[in-house]
């Protein structure tokens, strides 16, 4: 093997388990050399675990000074290193790019020496992209926590997306695993960037060509399943992180086992979180774009989500009370609250439904999951049936009736881990 | 009434207008040279002559109803070369300019349904080309790509690859359709290729790549392998993504 290609090998296997690989969100043109930012993203291949590929997503070294139980770079960990130099990064970074295999790169590193000096090598990269290649494609740089104010800086006038990860969702799940490491160093560059992203923002309105910052915003992730938060935890931070740092993304990413020394770990060899990971997101995104408030889906009385049902319909079996709900009369913050209906078919149903009453058939052919929203709605046709069903007759009818994937795992491995 | 016209957009508006002009009853659309068109010439049929004047007429009509973007909405779903999207299309156009303009909304009408499904299909096909098309560089410095996309999209990812790639001289193929786009110097432009051109293209034996192409290939599939979980693998998921129909042009699924 090549040199070259062994590197590529090591780099990029240890940069894969940050999750994060969006394009979208920024609008960066191209002036006068290669490459452009597409608002909505673009994957331009998907791996066998059935993730997106759309960035080059590698460490600049896997060499770092810090020993955090969780990461595969850890000091104490015994695998191969290497490094890239400047050159050899923006060459494969141009090389995939002009083949259209990337929409652009996601450089992060492993911290060697101390964080200003590993920052400023990240910069070198990117400044060689943007001024030396004339490249504007997509960038996702990582912030070093600990770097300067003035290094964080310069980086959001070159890059797309930075980001900063928490990596477990509690101070004290990360004082357990990562001693040397606390989110107050998290928390403290995303409030920096946050500020900058404003500030342009307000001088944009009053100069017309103001340098974009961070176009496409912040993100952070989580790791999940590694340390014993409930999922009412994990969503508060969210949903504190989204409010307080006006975050594009959080990232929940299931622990895959990958530290056999470490016994408060989850062991080498058990299955990673999957389904507990999507619950995370379903209800991440009922948040951000259904309306929905976090008491709502988890509350003191209710700490973790069910693996067996997504996390809207759990909400409507425990409060029937909404339900059923008329699609031929109702607002569409009610439609889409129904368990099976999104916010796309919602938006059909509304607009359908001004050219006369809409029956089964019809809404059933919109792309509505019919076998989990027929217990929760009432089209012009269906029958009224005198007192209700029970919503355990309910879940059972709808868990019967779907083939339901999640089930062999979740009777398995999955509650073992706790 | 069959309609027999030559199977372009233009020509499909050309249809509208005779519709129009002599309001005809029962009308079907059949493309020249098609087996139904033969049988047809025994209905009654007449042939619609694409007329540069009428198509400008249409076309100005459905803009000032429903705006340039939901016009080009029926450009779009003509390239999905779906004779029943056809006939969906041809009869909401009629239905619009007849007064119903806001009959795009209407998912409960099966035709309305069957017309925006097959906007979606072409739209994800679309997106599908700006994320799978893989160039390879030739020693001259061309980046060339060859697709077999499901529908006629090409015509709608041209702008795109002009604007990303503006320094690069490339060529993307479409072997199904027997056209390309070629973009030199700041213009695309379409082009068929003679034969031998083709036979170069689909084989890799006449042009000859760049020595760094395999190289780069060779990253790239390293690349692909190291960044996959092993202990997350989904075929399931991965297939949906990634149907097989791509893989024959993808490099990392060599």
């Amino acid at each position: 093997m090549e040199r070259i290609e062994e590197k590529l090998k090591i780099l990029a296997d240890a940069a894969k388990y940050d999750v994060s690989c969006s394009s979208s969100g920024s609008k960066r043109k191209n002036t006068g050399g290669i490459g452009n930012a597409s608002a909505s993203g673009i994957c331009h291949t998907y791996t066998e675990d059935g993730r997106c590929v759309s960035l080059l997503k590698i460490l600049l070294t896997n060499h770092c000074i810090y020993d955090c139980a969780f990461c595969v770079s850890r000091k104490s960990n015994d695998v191969k290193r290497a490094a890239f130099t400047v050159e050899e990064v923006v060459d494969l970074t141009m090389n995939f790019y002009r083949r259209n295999y990337i929409e652009g790169l996601f450089l992060s590193s492993g911290i060697f020496k101390n964080a200003d000096f590993t920052m400023e090598r990240l910069m070198r990269i990117v400044k060689k992209l943007r001024l030396e290649e004339k490249y504007n494609g997509y960038i996702h740089l990582k912030t070093i926590p600990g770097a300067s104010e003035e290094l964080i800086k310069e980086a959001g006038l070159y890059v797309d997306r930075m980001s900063i990860n928490l990596e477990m969702p509690t101070e004290a799940g990360l004082k357990m695993v990562a001693p040397e490491k606390d989110h107050e160093s998290v928390k403290k560059p995303l409030a920096f960037v946050q500020n900058q992203i404003q500030e342009y923002k307000a001088e944009s309105k009053l100069i017309k060509h103001t340098p974009q910052f961070v176009p496409a915003g912040q993100s952070t992730q989580m790791v999940i399943g590694a340390t014993p938060e409930t999922d009412l935890e994990i969503m508060n931070v969210a949903k504190t992180f989204y409010n307080d740092y006006k975050l594009k993304r959080v990232y929940y990413s299931g622990y895959i086992p990958i530290n056999t020394e470490n016994s408060l770990l989850p062991q080498v060899g058990s299955r990673p979180p999957l389904v507990r990971e999507n619950r995370l997101y379903q209800t991440d995104w009922l948040l951000r774009f259904y309306d929905f408030n976090l008491d709502e889906i988890l509350n003191p009385k209710h700490q973790q989500l069910d693996l067996d049902i997504d996390p809207k319909l759990s909400w409507a079996l425990r409060n029937p009370q909404y339900f059923p709900i008329d699609i031929n009369t109702a607002d569409y913050k009610q439609i889409i609250r129904i368990p099976g209906v999104g916010r796309q078919s919602a938006m059909k149903i509304i607009q359908s439904r001004k050219f006369g009453r809409l029956s089964e058939y019809q809404v059933k052919k919109m792309g509505i999951a019919f076998n989990r929203a027929r217990h929760f709605m009432r089209c012009a046709d269906t029958p009224i049936i005198l007192g209700s069903s029970s919503m355990e007759y309910v879940k059972q009818t709808i868990l019967q009736r779907n083939s339901n994937k999640y089930l062999k795992e979740t009777s398995s491995a999955q509650l073992t881990l706790f | 009434m069959n309609y027999i016209f030559d199977g372009t957009y233009n020509g499909f508006l050309c249809c509208v207008f005779e519709y129009f002009e002599y309001k005809d009853s029962n009308v079907q659309l059949q493309v020249e040279g098609d087996d139904d068109a033969q049988t047809a010439l025994f209905d009654s049929s007449k042939t619609i002559i694409t007329d540069i004047s009428k198509v400008k007429r249409v076309q100005a009509g459905l803009q000032k109803h429903l705006g340039k973007s939901i016009a080009m909405d029926f450009f779009r779903v003509f390239l999905s070369e779906d004779r029943k999207a056809w006939a969906a299309s041809f009869s909401i156009i009629c239905q619009i300019f007849l007064g119903k303009t806001n009959i795009l909304g209407n998912y409960g009408n099966e035709e309305v349904l069957y017309f925006k499904q097959t906007l979606k299909k072409v739209s994800r096909e679309r997106h599908r080309m700006k994320a799978f098309i893989r160039f390879s560089r030739s020693s001259d410095g061309m980046f060339f790509a060859v697709v077999e996309p499901d529908f006629n999209v090409l015509p709608l990812i041209a702008t795109f690859f002009k604007n990303r790639y503006a320094d690069q001289k490339w060529l993307i193929y479409d072997v199904k359709r027997k056209y390309g786009l070629l973009y030199v110097k700041e213009n695309v432009m379409e082009v068929k290729l003679s034969p031998e051109e083709k036979h170069a293209l689909t084989t890799d034996t006449v042009i000859t790549l760049d020595e760094k192409d395999e190289h780069f290939q060779n990253l790239w599939k390293r690349y692909y392998q190291s960044t996959n979980i092993e202990a997350r693998r989904n075929m399931k998921l991965h297939l949906q993504y990634v149907p097989k129909r791509y893989w024959k042009y993808l490099v990392e699924k060599q």
